[in-house]
C-alpha cells in the first residue's frame, strides 16, 4: 500500500484463540509496583 | 474503536479491537479522521469536501487503502469477539506473592508510601516461620498454575536477608514435590550489598530492581539516609558491580520522579549512559493533589512531553531498555490477561511480617483492605471478590478508553489513593499511561523504517 502500512496485524484478536492460561508474569511483578502496562510483558506460550 | 494520534512525527492509528497498528502518511491520516463508520465502497463527496486541500483522486486511493484494511478486519474492527466474563476470575489460583519481608528501611526516601518502611504499623522484620507459611500458602491456593513469583520486598527487603535466603532454600526444595517452579525478584535500595550477597542475588533471583531516582543531585535529594545524607554514592558502584555479574539475568534500576524534577529524561540517560544501566524504569509520583510530590494535573502536558524529549532520544538508541517504552505489539500477552490487569487481591497478594494479607504492597497497613492472617488461616472472600470485579470492562472509564489493552486498566491501589474509589482510575496516571504508549508506539514504527521520510 502507498499511504498505509502496516506494524502490526490483528494479533490481539488472534490471541484470543489461544490465550488465558495464566503462566504469565503478574504485571505488578516485573520493574515498577506502581502500575499495571501489560503490552511489555512476555507470553508463557510464545517461547 | 480507533485511536488517532502523531507522536515523533509519525501519524499512526491503533485499532483497539483487534490490536493492529498502522502507520499513515499525513493525507490518509486526515481523512481516516473524516471517517465515520461503516465505511461506503468510496469515499463519499462530503468527506472529500472537508479535506479541500486533498485532491479527489488521491483521496480515493487513501479510502480504497483503508477499506481494504477493514475488510481484512485490521480497521473499525468491533469488540464483539471479546467476552466480557473472560475478565471476570472466580476462585483464581493465587500465584504471585509480595513477601514484604521488613517493615524497615535503612533509608528515608521522601515520596516511600510505606510511610518510610514501617508502613505506619511499626518496624519489623518476617520471621522465617512466617515466610515459609506464606510460600505453603501460594502452592496451596496457586491450583494449576506452575510458575510461582516471590517479590522480596519491604521496607528494605536485605534488612531480613536471612529469612529471604532460608525462603528460597525452602521453596526449592519443594519444587519438585509440588510441580511448581519459583521465580524470585528482589526490590532493593542498594545499601547492604556486597561481594557475597550480591554473588547470591546473581544465582538465586530472576530479577533484580535497583532503586535509584537518576542523576546525584535528584538521586540525593529525595533518597536520604536517616542522618539526611544522599545514598548515591554508596549504592552506585554497588548497583554496577551487581549488575556486570548478572549475565543475562534480568535487572532494572527503577526510580521515581517526582513534581521537582520534571525532567526525569535526563535522569533515565544519565542512568543509561553515564551509570551503565541499560534497563531503567522511572515512575511518576502519583497522589491526591495535596501530596506535595506527587505529579499535578497541571504538570501533564509538561511531563507528557518530557516523555517524548525521552522518546526522541531513545528511538535511535535499541541499546537502551526503557521500561514504559517497550511494548510488543506482535507477541505479547493474550487479550484474556489484558482484561484483567495487575491481579491485585486475586492472583496476586502482599503478605506482611505478621502475616497479614492484603491485596498488594500498595494496600498494606489500611485495615479496610485486610484480606486475612497466615496464622489465623483466615481469608476474607468478601475483597478478594471485590478485587477479581475490578477489569477493563466493569470501570467505566477503561471501558471507553483506547488504551485498555496496554494498560489493562491502571492501578487499583492509585485509583483508590487519588479518587478514593479501587474503581476510579486517576486523571494523572492515565493521561501519562496513554502518553507512554504513544510514545512507544511511534519509536516501534520509526525502528521499523515505516515512518514518512
Ligand atoms: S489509561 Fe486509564 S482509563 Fe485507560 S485503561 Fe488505563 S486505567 Fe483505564
Ligand atoms: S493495585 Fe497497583 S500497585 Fe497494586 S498490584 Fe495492581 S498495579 Fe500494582
Amino acid at each position: 500500500m502507498k499511504h498505509v502500512k502496516t506494524l502490526a496485524g490483528a494479533t490481539l484478536k488472534m490471541s484470543a484463540a489461544h490465550g488465558g492460561c495464566g503462566e504469565c508474569q503478574t504485571s505488578c511483578q516485573s520493574a515498577c509496583k506502581t502500575s499495571c502496562t501489560v503490552a511489555n510483558q512476555k507470553c508463557e506460550q510464545s517461547k | 474503536m480507533i485511536h488517532t494520534f502523531e507522536a515523533l512525527g509519525c501519524h499512526i492509528a491503533l485499532d483497539v479491537a483487534s490490536g493492529a497498528v498502522h502507520v499513515l502518511d499525513k493525507m490518509s491520516y486526515d481523512l481516516l479522521n473524516c471517517v465515520e463508520p461503516p465505511m461506503a465502497e468510496h469515499c463519499p463527496a462530503e468527506v472529500a469536501e472537508k479535506l479541500p486541500q486533498y485532491d479527489a483522486a488521491a483521496l480515493e486511493e487513501c479510502w480504497q487503502e483503508l477499506l481494504e484494511l477493514v475488510k481484512a478486519h485490521q480497521l473499525f474492527e468491533e469488540e464483539t469477539y471479546i467476552d466480557p466474563s473472560w475478565a471476570v476470575v472466580k476462585n483464581t489460583p493465587i500465584k504471585a506473592l509480595c513477601l514484604n519481608v521488613a517493615h524497615d528501611c535503612n533509608l528515608r526516601c521522601k515520596y516511600c508510601f510505606a510511610s518510610k518502611g514501617g508502613y505506619g504499623t511499626g518496624r519489623m522484620l518476617m520471621s522465617f516461620e512466617t515466610a515459609k507459611r506464606a510460600i505453603d500458602f501460594v502452592v496451596e491456593r496457586s491450583g494449576k498454575r506452575q510458575n510461582i513469583e516471590v517479590d522480596f520486598f519491604g521496607g528494605e527487603p536485605m534488612m531480613a536477608l536471612d529469612t529471604c535466603k532460608k525462603t528460597v532454600e525452602y521453596a526449592r526444595s519443594i519444587e519438585e514435590k509440588t510441580g511448581k517452579k519459583f521465580r524470585f525478584t528482589m526490590t532493593t535500595n542498594g545499601m547492604l550489598l556486597n561481594d557475597e550477597n550480591m554473588k547470591y542475588f546473581n544465582e538465586e533471583m530472576k530479577n533484580c530492581v535497583l532503586s535509584l531516582d537518576g542523576r546525584p543531585c535528584v538521586n540525593d535529594k529525595m533518597r536520604v539516609t536517616a542522618g539526611g545524607h544522599g545514598s548515591y554514592d554508596i549504592i552506585v558502584p554497588k548497583f554496577q558491580k551487581l549488575v556486570a555479574g548478572r549475565g543475562d539475568k534480568e535487572y532494572y534500576a527503577r526510580g521515581t520522579f517526582t513534581r521537582e524534577n520534571l525532567d526525569f529524561a535526563d535522569d533515565v540517560m544519565h542512568m543509561a549512559d553515564e551509570l551503565g544501566f541499560k534497563n531503567v524504569s522511572v515512575e511518576p509520583a502519583v497522589g491526591k493533589a495535596d501530596d506535595p510530590l506527587a505529579i499535578t494535573e497541571e504538570q501533564v502536558p509538561q511531563v507528557c512531553a518530557e516523555y517524548e524529549k525521552l522518546a526522541e532520544r531513545l528511538v535511535n538508541r535499541p541499546d537502551i531498555n526503557f521500561f514504559h517504552f517497550f511494548v510488543d505489539l506482535e507477541q505479547g500477552p493474550c487479550v484474556i490477561k489484558r482484561m484483567r490487569g495487575c491481579g491485585a487481591g486475586n492472583e496476586y497478594v502482599a503478605i506482611t511480617p505478621e502475616g497479614d494479607i492484603y491485596p498488594c504492597h500498595q494496600f498494606v497497613g489500611n485495615p479496610d483492605f485486610k484480606i486475612g492472617n497466615l496464622y489465623e488461616g483466615t481469608f476474607d472472600k468478601e475483597i478478594a471478590e471485590k478485587f477479581c470485579g475490578v477489569n477493563v470492562y466493569t470501570k467505566e472509564d477503561c471501558r471507553k478508553c483506547w488504551a485498555k489493552f496496554y494498560c489493562s486498566g491502571g492501578c487499583s491501589a492509585g485509583n483508590y489513593n487519588v479518587n478514593g474509589d479501587i474503581m476510579k482510575p486517576s486523571k494523572v496516571a492515565c493521561e501519562l499511561e496513554r502518553k507512554r504508549l504513544e510514545c512507544a508506539i511511534a519509536i516501534k514504527a520509526i525502528r521499523a523504517g515505516l515512518a514518512e521520510e
